[in-house]
């Protein structure tokens, strides 16, 4: 018998076992610390005025994010409205039409890049298309951007979805007569709407908490306006500004709005798990 | 029911499925034209970031990977001082991330009792939620503060002084710097990093693992000579999907990297990256040399994501091809 042979594989394996389950907890940890400072450093600013009043000029005390939330909820409702349509018909194209044909292929490749790609350079492209021609910073301007990243979670999301419902439901449908555009709309988009959903919802987690894209294109507004043709203030691009601003204030105005943002785009993104009931396919949608 | 009513009946039958017809083609031709869309987009990002950033590289020619300089004032740029930060920033991150990564792969598919994977699987993917904005402010108050009193300190004592290596870790001790802008990324490419690990050992079929606990592998041994060997392509897809996010962050990095313009040795000393860059001064970039400048940058900086990205996919549709022979 080779006992310490056997012994130092035993050992190995313990160690490395142990190692794994140690390094879970510290990636557990550090969400716990970001959670908890957030709540810790947050909580105590909380309160209506951060709802009812605009952000504070430098050094004036008081003051909130009421611009800034209005601005955000503007700029991520235009963009939801010209991203996931677009990309929702764009995945009916790719899975009910292309599948495996080569548009398809080099599509879905092209989306998936497109999902990671840098948020900043998307800001950088819409400066140079929107901002430069229209001589302005704007709502508009934001709002396109922040179309351009929800777009490819829409799409990986929407394409996996419509992939998921049975072929024998459209030949079912088809076999009775029904117009193919029918099939799609009435059949297979009512099958997978929970999915969609799951799609949109990701969609709105990933662009209500994006900064990068907003720097120089919506710019920011010290005061509120629900025109999107004027510049407009984010909670994320404040925060920015905030943050790296020297007045405690400010500073805890950006506490505050963090523990607002996080804690809307976590819930926005445990709600998106719940309609389709499974954490699989909420997944492939953040694979970003 | 006379011939003719049986007639119209027929001819509406016949218009009906007519128009049906003509809806599907529109139909299917709009939903076509939106899937181009996507590629449009990815066309009209580089054809602009090209027209853009055209002045700068005519002006600074190949120098401008090369030299360090960044000079409003004299209108002199190079891009040197910042690829170098996203190269050592990103590098720090994927170096730590992997092993962190492989970790709670390894503890979500061999380890954790089943009712245990799901919560801790979405906690992980709730540390890819957090807006990187987020990561900044606490990386900024937070991290940074907490790093140079506890480690930063003791690493510039320790290792400072030792020849060659020593200069890495000599600087300020305020925290601001490369090494904590590469932890911060650490943090954020780990949930990606992870999904991808995680989802790729899982597609080890169960018999090639069984045969080798039966042959008296120890779990270990099972993971390193069959679950690795048969899932490498997709790791290193993996690995190189987390490169990409690290290399691209940008409001994380800009709080925590110390934002200067300079090339040294030193992993404590505030540098910059190409993202960062970008974020601190595309707004206050009034001549045209500067605004051209930064958007080479971005391009820059979109080619190499472009690149490392694409890989990853390329080599994570290798496996699902592999996989999809098999099955």
């Amino acid at each position: 018998m080779n006992n310490a042979r056997y012994l130092r594989r035993r050992l190995t394996n313990v160690v490395n076992m142990g190692v794994a389950v140690l390094l879970t907890g510290l990636a557990l940890f550090f969400l716990a610390w970001i959670l908890f400072v957030l709540a810790a450093k947050g909580i105590g600013y909380v309160h209506p005025a951060l709802f009812v009043e605009s952000t504070p000029g430098a050094g004036i005390p008081g003051g909130g994010l009421e611009n800034a939330f209005i601005g955000s909820l503007i700029m991520t409702g235009l963009g939801l409205l010209m991203g996931a349509p677009v990309g929702i018909l764009a995945a009916t194209y790719l899975a009910e039409f292309g599948h495996h044909t080569r548009l398809a292929m080099t599509v879905r490749f092209i989306n998936d890049v497109l999902l990671s790609a840098p948020s900043i350079v998307i800001g950088v492209f819409v400066y140079g298309v929107v901002v430069e021609p229209m001589g302005h910073f704007s709502g508009w301007a934001g709002a396109i951007a922040l179309a351009i990243i929800a777009l490819p979670v829409t799409v990986r999301t929407t394409d996996s979805m419509l992939q998921l419902v049975p072929d024998q439901m459209r030949e079912a449908a088809i076999a009775l007569g029904t117009p193919r555009w029918k099939v799609t709309v009435w059949i297979v988009y009512r099958a997978s709407l929970p999915g969609i959903v799951t799609g949109v919802l990701l969609a709105t987690a990933r662009i209500i908490g994006e900064a990068a894209p907003l720097l120089f294109t919506s710019l920011g507004n010290q005061f509120l306006t629900l025109n999107p043709n004027r510049p407009m203030a984010a909670v994320p691009q404040v925060l920015f500004n905030f943050a790296m601003g020297p007045y405690e204030n400010w500073h805890r105005i950006a506490w505050a709005g963090a523990l607002t943002t996080t804690l809307l785009v976590l819930l926005l993104m445990i709600a998106a798990r719940l309609p389709s009931g499974r954490g699989r396919s909420a997944k492939s949608g953040q694979g970003r | 029911m006379s011939g003719s009513e049986r007639l119209t009946l027929a001819l509406t039958g016949i218009a009906k499925l007519r128009r049906g017809r003509r809806i599907d083609v529109l139909f299917r031709w709009m939903t076509e034209v939106f899937a181009w869309a996507v590629l449009l987009v990815l066309g009209a990002i580089v054809i602009e970031l090209l027209r853009d950033s055209w002045p700068a590289f005519s002006r600074f020619g190949f120098g401008f990977f090369t030299s360090s300089a960044w000079n409003p004032v004299t209108d002199d740029y190079g891009a040197a001082s910042s690829i170098l930060g996203t190269l050592v920033t990103s590098f720090i991150a994927i170096l730590l991330a992997v092993p962190i990564s492989f970790g709670i792969a390894l503890f979500l598919t061999e380890l954790a009792p089943l009712w245990l994977r799901r919560p801790v699987g979405i906690a992980v993917e709730l540390l890819a939620g957090i807006p990187s904005i987020i990561y900044g402010i606490w990386g900024l108050f937070i991290f940074a503060p907490w790093f140079a009193d506890n480690v930063q300190i003791k690493l510039t004592d320790y290792l400072g002084g030792l020849p060659v290596v020593g200069t890495l870790f000599q600087g300020p001790p305020i925290g601001l710097g490369w090494a904590v802008a590469g932890l911060v990324l650490t943090i954020m490419i780990i949930p990606f990093i992870a999904a991808v690990m995680r989802d790729v050992f899982e597609l080890v079929p169960t018999t090639l693992k069984e045969s080798a606990y039966a042959l008296g592998s120890t779990r270990w041994e099972v993971i390193r000579h069959i679950v690795l060997p048969y899932t490498s392509v997709g790791v290193i897809g993996g690995i190189m999907l987390g490169l990409g996010r690290a290399l691209g962050e940008t409001m994380a990095v800009t709080f925590v990297v110390g934002n200067a313009h300079d090339v040294h040795a030193s992993l404590f000393m505030p540098g910059n990256t190409i993202a960062s860059t970008i974020a601190n001064e595309f707004t206050e970039a009034t001549s045209l040399p500067h605004r051209s400048a930064l958007i080479a940058l971005g391009l820059i900086l979109f080619v190499i994501t472009f690149i490392v990205l694409a890989l990853a996919k390329l080599l994570l549709m290798r496996l699902e091809r592999a996989q999809g022979q098999k099955a």
